[in-house]
């Protein structure tokens, strides 16, 4: 079987993001970018796939600037086989991600797609279940456990009240949550031989998709300031200020 | 313009989170309608006729919708809120799951985890784990719109709208429930407490835990977790709070032993007070922290827990 495991290249998940003074996006200049660390864990998930037997070929694809290729290089040097890079103009919706994807889906026919819940910078939570919607394939989001079993893949859910196991019949897709493993770090060798890996390159027309844009982010601001708290020396001040200053304890 | 909310529940009753969604969803104007797709969920679908300010209530009862999967419910929302301009449903891991689908299947982009209504096509979202707010604005002839809960005041449950059934609903038989564990809680539920106790990896095992649950419990208080307490095993996973677990605003917030990572922030910032008691006086937690408390949570904790 066939993984295919869609990455995106996000800022580092340690960097604290600032504001642009003129209040149009986030200032991204000279930031350290990085695989989104729930895509690792899709990877991550993907080689483990293909260690027990299940899979026989690991897939990357990733959407977006040029630059992304090191983050496609980084998954092809944890385990992967093949890169497919689609460069676009401006970062697209995860609409157009998700008919990219689609695209990228019908031409590989993948038995599996592992996505990420969430990337850490737009925070949307919709792409896998997008591609969902327009392949027809059931999904298993947020993911703490993956068995595929024959025709059926097993995954278990962390909900808000718990988790929840539900069965998916292949092709199918499934987004990782963060305890469904422990990514591996790359190894030098494996850092060198991933550069001679397969990577093609291609673009939105290739796959007759049109980038479309119908969201328009038209200022990015700072939250608001918390004001700043003071120091108490002991329990019984504590409580006294709860009590009469803030006033959430009767 | 007219609204459908997509109600959640667990066919018995309504889940409070609905109540925050219509509340959201007076701020855009327009007729409010509520979906209940469930099995055997009259009873749910009683309750969401009490929301205050719903026209009218849509019961779909079909046993393909009892587990709410998303491929089944993805399809009978895209179909009956066509014709509305706005679909919404609560950024619960329920409304996550399907609303995108929905989307897409309506060929229109969805606004997750909307803060705030600036009118009824321009939306305010965080981005960056919280580090900033976007104001957007859809072309979308639909909105498809998930909302946070803790964003919007919960509305009054004084309506009487009229249920409707419509006869809807099949099977898409590409995925099937298997089971589900739910971790069992006396106390109030963490993503509506007015008070949110949580612990960190500086509780150092799950049974000092039970020092939280007895602060909890003198206080009314749902208990939390840090990702580092969840990962090390303390407590289970639906307890998290932060960026992937479940954002709370409480009106008072105790962090305990957190060291206040920005993915933990991102869940908890918008709490009214909140309380750091950790031994770390560097620690990134006290700079959010309307009272901090420089101590060791072994000796703070039961004298707190005392003095109340």
């Amino acid at each position: 079987m066939k993984v295919l495991v869609p990455v995106k290249r996000v800022v580092d998940y340690n960097v604290k993001v600032r504001v642009k003074p003129d209040h149009s996006d986030v200032d991204l200049a000279n930031v350290k970018m990085d695989i989104n660390p729930f895509c690792e864990i899709a990877v991550e998930e993907a080689v483990r796939l293909k260690e027990q037997g299940v899979a026989d070929e690991i897939v990357v694809v990733s959407i977006g600037e040029a630059k992304a290729e090191e983050q496609i290089r980084k998954a092809m040097a944890l385990g992967a086989d093949r890169g497919i890079l689609i460069t676009t103009d401006e970062a697209p919706g995860s609409l157009s991600v998700a008919k990219l994807l689609k695209a990228v889906v019908d031409e590989e026919k993948p038995g599996l797609v592992i996505l990420g819940k969430q990337s850490i910078d737009s925070d949307n939570n919709q792409t896998g279940q997008m591609l969902g919607a327009l392949t027809g394939m059931p999904q298993g989001t947020f993911a703490s456990k993956l068995v595929v079993e024959g025709e059926e893949a097993q995954v278990t859910r962390e909900i808000d009240g718990g988790l929840q196991t539900v069965a998916l019949k292949l092709p199918a897709i499934v987004t990782t949550d963060l305890r469904l493993n422990e990514p591996r770090y790359a190894k030098l060798p494996d850092i060198m031989k991933a550069k001679r890996k397969p990577l093609d390159k291609k673009t939105p027309a290739d796959y007759g998709v049109e980038v479309r844009k119908t969201v328009n982010t038209l200022k990015v601001e700072p939250p608001a300031e918390r004001q700043g708290g003071i120091t108490v020396g002991s329990v019984s001040e504590l409580v006294e200020k709860l009590k009469n200053e803030a006033k959430v304890l009767s | 313009m007219s609204i459908l909310i997509v109600a959640e529940h667990n066919n018995a009753s309504l889940s409070s989170a609905t109540a925050h969604v219509v509340t959201a969803a007076q701020a855009i104007g327009g007729d409010i309608h509520v979906l209940v797709a469930g099995e055997n969920a009259q009873s749910a679908a009683d309750e969401a006729a009490k929301l205050n300010g719903v026209a009218k209530v849509l019961l779909a009862d079909n046993a393909a919708f009892g587990h709410a999967l998303a491929e089944n419910l993805a399809t009978l929302v895209a179909e009956q809120g066509k014709d509305y301009s706005h679909i919404l449903a609560p950024a619960t891991t329920t409304g996550k799951n399907f609303m995108p689908r929905v989307a897409a299947l309506l060929d229109v982009e969805q606004l997750s985890d909307i803060v705030g209504v600036e009118s009824a096509d321009t939306f305010k979202r965080p981005i960056y784990a919280g580090n900033a707010i976007a104001t957007v604005q859809s072309t979308d002839a639909i909105k498809v719109i998930t909302v946070r809960g803790t964003a919007f005041d919960a509305c009054e449950m004084d309506g009487s709208a009229s249920v409707e059934t419509i006869d809807a609903g099949s099977d898409a038989a590409v995925s099937r429930f298997v089971g589900e564990e739910l971790a069992k809680s006396d106390r109030p539920e963490l993503t509506s407490a007015r008070v949110v106790v949580s612990g960190g990896r500086g509780m150092q095992n799950g049974e000092n835990f039970e020092l939280l649950y007895k602060l909890a419990d003198k206080l009314d208080a749902a208990v939390g977790a840090s990702r580092a307490a969840v990962d090390a095993g303390f407590v289970p996973n639906d307890m998290q709070v932060g960026q992937t677990g479940k954002i709370v605003a409480p009106e008072l917030y105790i962090a305990v032993g957190i060291s206040g990572q920005i993915q933990h922030l991102a869940g908890m910032k918008d709490s009214k007070v909140i309380v750091a008691i950790n031994k770390d006086e560097d620690a990134p937690i006290f700079q959010v922290a309307d009272y901090g408390l420089v101590a060791d949570l072994f000796e703070a904790l039961p004298e707190l827990e005392q003095s109340l």
